[in-house]
């Protein structure tokens, strides 16, 4: 029978595959959908642990898909602002290359 | 669900997630992510949260994917060329994820809960959405209305950022 | 006027050297005068003192810390000092002079002179010495002055390089000699002869102990008289001029070990498996040397070789624990080694300087006067009686035969072989055809070089006879000796001398041929060997460690480590994105450890 724990190692597992996408791509978009991954990961976590922990009535503690969905809508409007600025970066400087944006130095 | 399907469709997460980080070409890796989302659906299925997997699908791999797709199609992203990995730095970026791994397997291991199964759920006269509507409205009522806001700054930055500059 | 005589015996000398350097290198013969003055001034002092037996020296105190170590400078006058006092400046006087003939034409005379003087200083500074310290200093001051005067040609790398394994060789010895000394004063508290003597006493329950500090302080000996095995100096020595050949390495220097061993009799007779061990080592060298003397050719080398000997058998009298026997035979020795070293000096100044004795040959009839006074010189060296090495050598082949018998068998074969290569010395120079036109054509030499030989022929003559010795030297007691020694004794001469007149006589080359002995037993390169491996083992060891320990891993590691360790710092500011995303799942990867795992 599948344990709560497999659930738990899933979105672990996707959370770093997703950690590594962020810290090993060049592509500015690459390096957004693997923040959604992580996201997501942490969104399964979340859905787990709401099956997991029944409340006095037997029913699904509803609370942490409450956040769930909080997460999916903040991670929309992100991703929507992000893809702005993406494309306002690219209209300046031509290139997606993360190694192109760093006028930040200081 | 059975553990069969469970496997299946966790595998199949986590091979197009990694798809996604191993692609060149951003149409596949956007392509895969979709891929994957549909599998991360399935498991809230199996979960039995319907509410969250339909949003899942539709809000995710409908919209923001969609929104991907529509930028990569727009900026006419190519394939990457192959180029000289920088073997120091790749270590250390799988080093990192690696260890975080590893500790997260750690504590899960130690977690006593983990080892169990989920606990039968009763039948429930109301569905679903109707439970999850019921609280959000009642308990999270604020966050909600805020989250409204959010979305709608959201909306208004994405088009004042995308706005071309007119002489 | 007491107590300033000594003193002047030391230091006229030193006045002399002192003088010549400063002032008059530029005046030859100003300077050779002021030399011989000096050195007759101590002979004159010396018989002075010889004569009145109650002469005591002043002293003052040069190091004194009260309690821990004082060191005085005195001299000390008793008749073994003052007898050895009358040898060292008679005998220096004689080479003095002898010098003025045999140095004429050297571009180097002052210095010559000059060295000369600094050594009779240090000569009877080691004579007069009343303590460690002073003797040691005195010490290294002969071998300094050794170093100098065999070095005269300096411009001869064979003469350099002599010069230089001498002070070297002798300088190991000295080390021993060093620590010796050392743990004498820790153990008795004191560096004063008179002082240290009762209270060896004390330490006669130690016996480890004292057999150790006994072979340390023969360690000196060993070096300065040229024993097994540093002996390896002496005949390389001969590189200098013949006259100092004779003073140094005949007469004094070398003599001034065994005088050590006399002097510290107190140290070493406390110790049974000390004496035996210097008895032995004599007994080695002198039958080794006698040895390689046979094969020789030069005739400088054939007396280093002899003089090896000879010193051997003193140094084996001492071993078997009596003075008296060492300290006659190096009286007698002085004399007819320095007698045979000055007449060698003559044969080969005549023949231009010409060393080889395959090429000499008949010079008994050009060359008369040098021919007679050599003869007498080398019987007495093989102790044929009634000259007055056949006394000295007797005493101790007596000595030997009743204290022990290996020891004695052994002498007695080194009899034979003296006998054998002196002998054929004298055949193949003196007698038969000349071999070469540099001596047919040879004259005698002039008599400021020949009237020093007769005085010490004349004392090798006379100088073994009781009636004279008596004065000088307590005689070595002979309880019953079995007339059966002196009979051996001279059975093994005639023997020796008989074979050697059959071997060599009318020859014009070498009958026999022992490699091993031509080569000196191969002494000197086993220890090229030993020196090339160990330096060079050293000196590679010491080369990896400083290129790759020192230069690569220290200097190196750490200006590396402070680049590497830079370089990482440097990451925090590139701006680069994925670098910061790094140290973030970094610092993330650190809490969670530090949070759950600890």
């Amino acid at each position: 029978m599948i344990t709560l724990g497999d659930y738990l190692l899933v979105s672990g597992i996707l959370f770093s595959i997703g950690f590594a996408g962020v810290m090993l791509r060049r592509n500015l978009i690459i390096i957004l959908m693997s923040l959604e991954l992580m996201l997501n990961a942490a969104n399964l976590s979340l859905v787990a642990f709401s099956r997991f922990c029944l409340d006095p009535s037997g029913l699904p503690n509803y609370n942490a898909q409450v956040f769930v969905f909080f997460i999916i809508t903040v991670a929309a409007a992100e991703v929507a602002v992000g893809l702005a600025i993406l494309v306002a970066l690219f209209r300046a400087r031509q290139t997606t290359d993360v190694r192109d944006i760093s006028s930040l130095k200081f | 669900m059975s553990p069969f399907l469970f496997w299946v469709f966790a595998l199949l997460t986590l091979i197009f997630g990694a798809a996604v980080v191993v692609n060149r070409n951003p149409v596949a890796s956007a392509l895969s992510l979709v891929v994957s989302f549909l599998g991360l659906a399935a498991l809230f299925m199996s979960l039995d949260a319907f509410f969250v997997g339909i949003i899942q699908v539709l809000v995710y791999a409908g919209a923001v994917m969609v929104l991907f797709l529509f930028i990569i199609m727009l900026l006419n992203l190519q394939t990457e060329e192959r180029r000289r990995i920088n073997w120091l730095a790749a270590a250390g970026g799988v080093g990192v994820a690696l260890i975080l791994l590893v500790q997260i397997c750690f504590v899960i291991g130690h977690f006593q809960a983990a080892g169990q199964t989920f606990p039968p759920l009763a039948r429930s006269t109301t569905d679903d959405v109707w439970n999850i509507g019921a609280l959000l409205f009642r308990n999270y009522n604020l966050p909600f209305q805020i989250v409204g806001v959010l979305v709608l700054v959201a909306t208004v930055g994405v088009v004042l950022l995308s706005k071309r500059e007119r002489r | 006027m007491n107590s300033i005589l000594p003193w002047i015996i030391l230091l006229a000398p030193l006045l002399s050297a002192a003088v010549t350097t400063l002032f008059t290198l530029r005046w030859k013969t100003l300077s050779c005068s002021i030399s011989i003055v000096a050195v007759l001034v101590s002979f004159a002092c010396s018989c002075l003192i010889f004569a009145q037996h109650t002469t005591v020296a002043a002293e003052f105190t040069w190091i004194g810390i009260s309690g821990v170590f004082q060191v005085p400078f005195g001299l000390t006058l008793d008749p073994l000092s003052r007898t050895m006092v009358v040898l060292v400046s008679g005998i220096g006087a004689i080479i003095h002079i002898y010098s003025l003939g045999y140095m004429r034409d050297d571009d180097g005379k002052s210095r010559y002179f000059a060295a000369l003087s600094l050594f009779m200083f240090a000569m009877l500074g080691i004579v007069l010495a009343n303590n460690f310290v002073m003797l040691f200093m005195f010490w290294e001051l002969v071998g300094f002055t050794s170093y100098v005067l065999i070095g005269h040609w300096f411009y001869r790398d064979a003469a350099a390089d002599a010069a230089k394994k001498a002070f070297i060789t002798t300088r190991i010895g000295d080390f021993g000699f060093m620590v010796g000394i050392l743990m004498v004063w820790i153990a008795t508290g004191s560096v004063v002869f008179a002082e240290i003597a009762p209270r060896m006493s004390t330490l006669a329950s130690h016996s480890t102990f004292v057999t150790v500090v006994a072979l340390l302080v023969f360690c000196g000996a060993v070096g300065k008289s040229a024993q097994f095995p540093l002996h390896v100096w002496l005949p390389d020595a001969m590189e200098g001029p013949t006259p100092i050949s004779a003073l140094i390495h005949a007469a004094t220097m070398v003599a001034a070990g065994v005088y050590m061993l006399v002097r510290i009799a107190f140290v070493i007779q406390s110790s049974q498996t000390a004496l035996l061990v210097i008895a032995w080592i004599g007994t080695i060298t002198a039958v080794m040397a006698a040895l390689i003397a046979t094969q020789q050719n030069d005739i400088k080398r054939i007396l280093a070789y002899s003089t090896l000997s000879q010193l051997g058998y003193m140094v084996m009298a001492v071993g078997l624990a009596s003075n008296d026997a060492a300290m006659f035979h190096l009286f007698t020795h002085a004399f007819f080694k320095a007698l045979l070293f000055l007449a060698a000096g003559s044969v080969i100044v005549m023949l231009h300087h010409e060393q080889d004795i395959w090429k000499m040959g008949g010079l008994s009839r050009r060359l008369p006067i040098t021919f007679v006074t050599f003869a007498v010189g080398a019987l007495a060296l093989i102790g044929c009686p009634p000259f007055s090495g056949f006394f000295s050598k007797d005493a101790i082949l007596a000595l030997a035969y009743e204290r022990n018998t290996p020891i004695f068998a052994v002498a007695l074969f080194t009899a034979f072989l003296t006998a054998f290569y002196v002998i054929r010395m004298l055949v193949i120079v003196f007698f038969g055809a000349p071999h070469s036109d540099i001596a047919r054509e040879s004259r005698e030499s002039p008599p400021v070089m020949t009237v020093p030989l007769t005085v010490l022929a004349l004392l090798a003559a006379l100088g073994g006879f009781s009636f004279f010795a008596r004065n000088f030297l307590t005689l070595p007691v002979e309880k019953e000796v079995p007339s059966l020694v002196p009979v051996l004794a001279i059975l093994a001469l005639i023997v020796g001398s008989g074979l050697a007149i059959a071997l060599y006589r009318n020859r014009a080359h070498d009958p026999i041929d022992v490699e091993v002995l031509r080569h000196k037993f191969y002494f000197d390169e086993f220890y090229s060997w030993v020196i090339y491996w160990t330096q060079e083992l050293l000196a590679r060891v010491s080369g990896f460690f400083d290129r790759w320990i020192i230069d690569a891993g220290a200097v190196g590691g750490s200006s590396r480590g402070t680049w590497g360790i830079g370089a990482l710092l440097r990451l925090v500011q590139v701006g680069n994105l994925q670098a910061y995303v790094f140290l973030f799942g970094l610092g993330v990867v650190a809490i969670i450890y530090f949070a759950v795992f600890r």
